[in-house]
């Protein structure tokens, strides 16, 4: 049995109001074992740790009960504060009083009751304890950033500039993402290209970057400071080691009719293409579904014109291994599919846009060269209705609940740039609300409206009607408190951005978390933003939540700070709630190995001794703990009860649910 | 405790580390509330729990047991969860065997981002403990404490 010392936090009145702290104490004190028992205002303060070790040294503890808020937030931070009074920090065991207790019930006398019990429980498993060392393991240094958009270049160029190596994978065959197809951004006005490209190249020119293109993360095995990675390499059919990107070959095929995926399909490339000019790398890729020669076998014009023989039409997916200390995921988002959405004509009526391809309309380097025309007919709009919110803050299944943050300010940006190059269109944005946060936001709003005279109009539009080559806009004026009909030559859907497709199976390989967004959740939302909860893996830009330029960059230099400091470190701290075999009950059967996901389970050949002076050998588990995770898979699946995990033995458990019950 | 009108439950819930209990550290962090008789334990991986802790529970006198973990596909050990769906699956058999009511145990997938599928979860199935009325059957009469 422990010399047990319990401390009831009041989280200033955030447990005080709604648990009778001094109660909790007075009723701990007298468990068995209970030696010292307190309550005070801020347990995780200063002072509130230097009682708990004053308390140490004075009564002589070998336990400590902390009942104060959750594990997840302040274990670690009493731990560490035993540890310094000499205790081992794993005699450390908390009761989750706040998020469990007090935030939940509003009934003192039930919640004091109740926090009596969970700090019983706490008791129980604390007299159970055992001191644990942790183990280390080193950590290789070397850093992967998955998604080669403007987050995760700038992570990949803060990473490479504290002088750690780092490789990006990017999907598509050039880095970039969504950046590249931007024409002007919000709130200066400045071109998109212009701040990118010199990035590119700065990433591409860093010989401490590598850059994946057109590959994809096929596997992740390992842990923090250890992953294993394989990366699949597709096939582009052109040998990056010789292509030039001198763009003959696509001048030269004959296979014309392939959407141009890069401007959103407003317009045609060839099945050899290079997606833009400022590619990186500058190299062309075969679009396999396309290409006659890969079809048919009849063709080969790219080869014949390339001066390098880069072309290779035999070329397969590739799969490299690779290691790394750190993740990080910048996938980014994509806007949302308008299936849903036929009240706005979008799949009636080619001049029925999203906002990014009215991005690629608008841009100098886009289908028309920079000229503002109708996909339809190629004329001057004259009259343009943006819609703001189409799936964003939406009620209903076929949209997505969450405000997609960077809609009004975009808006903003084009309904201006429409009226500065073309003073004679006329333009209405139809909101819910305008939302701008965020430095020099609301003066840009507010110049759209008084400076460029665009009509903003709060209301929705409720239905899109494509007659007579023009758009019927049927929509509501709320404040003016009528129905507007409008005869609009094009109408532009601020489309609800989601995170990219490829995120879900990419959280699963990595083990991190999302939410039902398929965002990728946070440790902390607000303390440990830019870390996924599990170890090793940092979220980078709009894979974690909607965000516009500035906040990526930022998200993206802070997930490359936390990545620094951890390859920084030569080993890190493993977890020491290892599972560890009962040798002498265990009887080598194989149970625990198979349900291992982490194959930290050996078997030995083990000698003991029998009886009358004989030794015995027999088959028994060997837990590697550098590398057991803890799960505790094992435990259960052991037949004899052999197998047990540290930190959460079958006692300790068995000792909670006894308190809770009794 | 006696009287069944004043029938309050005792009821554990084991929740993983790091989905379930983080999905009701959330519950708490947006006050939403559950009853007081849900005990929380923390195991690490839905898959530490044993079968036998639940017999344990009500054999001690919990008059319902709930497992919480991450949803299947998004186990921090990756196939954690899917360890404890089989052993559940043969518990529930068990239990079905030997008469116990389907309803005092049960499993549910709870993410770190679904604080109020947590707490209404535990307000469902405090209500359907509640409806069962106190366990009889397996609990020890010996392990009475009064």
């Amino acid at each position: 049995m422990q010399r047990v010392g319990v401390f009831v936090c009041w989280c200033g009145s955030n447990i005080a109001a709604t648990v009778d702290v001094e109660k909790v104490a007075e009723v701990l004190g007298q468990e068995p074992g209970v030696v010292f028992s307190t309550h005070y205002q801020y347990m995780c303060s200063q002072s509130g740790q230097e009682l708990i070790q004053n308390a140490i040294r004075e009564h002589s503890l070998t336990g400590v009960v902390v009942c104060s808020c959750s594990p997840r937030m302040h274990e670690n931070t009493f731990r560490k504060t035993c540890e310094k009074a000499g205790l081992n920090p794993y005699m450390v065991e908390i009761a989750n009083i706040r998020e469990q207790c007090s935030w939940i019930h509003k009934n003192k006398e039930e919640a004091t009751q109740k926090a009596v019990i969970l700090g019983r429980a706490a008791i129980a498993k604390v007299h159970l304890n055992a001191p644990l060392t942790a183990g280390t393991s080193p950590v290789k240094k070397r850093a992967l950033v998955i998604g080669g958009g403007i987050a995760g270049i700038q992570t990949a160029l803060d990473i490479a500039d504290a002088g750690f190596e780092v490789d990006i994978v990017e999907k598509e065959p050039t880095i970039g993402g969504k950046m590249t197809q931007i024409d002007k951004t919000f709130p200066t006005l400045d071109c998109a290209a212009c701040i990118l490209t010199p990035k590119m190249v700065d990433a591409a020119q860093n010989e401490k970057i590598k850059i994946y293109s057109y590959s994809e993360v096929q596997s992740v095995k390992g842990f923090v400071g250890n992953f294993r990675v394989t990366i699949k390499k597709k096939a582009r059919y052109v040998d990056e080691t010789k292509c030039t990107g001198c763009g003959l070959c696509t001048e030269k095929c004959p296979q014309k009719k392939v959407p141009n995926a890069f401007n959103l399909g407003l317009d045609q490339r060839r099945a050899i293409y290079i997606p833009f000019a400022q590619a990186v790398p500058k190299i062309a890729t075969i679009d396999a579904d396309y290409c006659t020669m890969l079809k048919t076998g009849k063709c080969g014009v790219c080869s014949k014109v390339c001066t390098a023989g880069a072309i290779d039409y035999k070329q397969t997916d590739r799969f490299i291994e690779e290691e790394y200390g750190a993740i990080v995921v910048a996938t980014g988002f994509n806007p949302i599919k308008l299936d849903q959405y036929d009240e706005f004509a979008y799949s009636q009526s080619p001049d029925v846009v999203t906002s990014l391809e009215f991005e690629r309309l608008m841009n100098a380097a886009g289908p028309t060269g920079g000229t503002l025309l109708r996909p339809s007919d190629g004329t001057h709009p004259k009259t343009i209705v943006f819609v703001q919110c189409v799936g964003s803050r939406c009620d209903d299944s076929k949209g997505k609940s969450y405000c997609s943050k960077i809609c009004c300010m975009y808006t903003a940006k084009h309904a201006m740039l429409c009226r500065e190059k073309y003073p004679d269109t006329d333009v209405y944005v139809f909101y819910i609300d305008v939302r701008t946060p965020g430095k020099n936001f609301d003066e840009f709003y507010r110049r759209a409206v008084e400076e460029y005279g665009v009509h903003y109009v709060k209301g929705m539009v409720g239905k899109v009607v494509p007659e007579n080559g023009k758009l019927k806009v049927q929509a509501s004026d709320l404040l003016g408190n009528r129905q507007l009909h409008i005869d609009a030559d094009m109408v532009v859907l601020a489309a609800a951005i989601e995170p990219d497709k490829s995120a879900r199976p990419l959280a699963t390989m990595l083990t991190a978390s999302m939410d039902t967004n398929d965002f990728f959740t946070e440790a902390h939302p607000k303390l440990r933003p830019v870390e996924s909860p599990t170890a090793g893996i940092f979220l980078s830009g709009a894979c974690q939540g909607p965000k516009d330029i500035p906040e990526t960059v930022a998200q993206a230099s802070a997930a490359a700070a936390k990545v620094i400091g951890l390859l920084a470190k030569d080993s890190l701290i493993c977890n020491p709630c290892t599972a560890a075999p009962d040798e002498l009950m265990c009887n080598g059967c194989s149970s625990c190995e198979k349900v291992c996901p982490y194959g930290a389970i050996t078997y030995i050949d083990k000698e003991f001794r029998g009886p009358n002076r004989t030794t015995l050998v027999r088959r028994v588990a060997q837990v590697n703990p550098a590398v057991c995770q803890g799960c505790g898979a094992c435990t259960v699946a052991c037949p004899s009860g052999a197998m047990d995990l540290k930190g959460f033995s079958n006692k300790q458990i068995m000792a909670e649910v006894d308190a809770i019950c009794r | 405790m006696s009287v069944n009108n004043e029938f309050q439950p005792t009821i554990v819930a084991f929740c993983c580390n790091w989905c379930s209990y983080a999905g009701a550290d959330l519950s708490g962090t947006n006050r939403l509330q559950y009853p007081a008789n849900v005990k929380i334990i923390r195991i690490p991986c839905s898959c530490r729990l044993n079968p036998m802790f639940i017999l344990r529970a009500f054999q001690r006198g919990a008059d319902g047991v709930i497992l919480c973990g991450c949803h299947p596909g998004d186990c921090h050990y990756t196939t954690g969860n899917y360890y404890a769906r089989r052993r559940m699956t043969l518990l529930f058999s068990m239990l079905d065997y030997l008469g116990i009511e389907r309803d005092r145990t049960r499993v549910e997938w709870v993410s770190a981002a679904e604080g109020a599928k947590f707490a209404a979860t535990m307000n469902d199935f405090a209500a359907t403990i509640h409806k069962l009325g106190p366990n009889r059957r397996l609990e020890d009469l010996r392990c009475r404490k009064d």
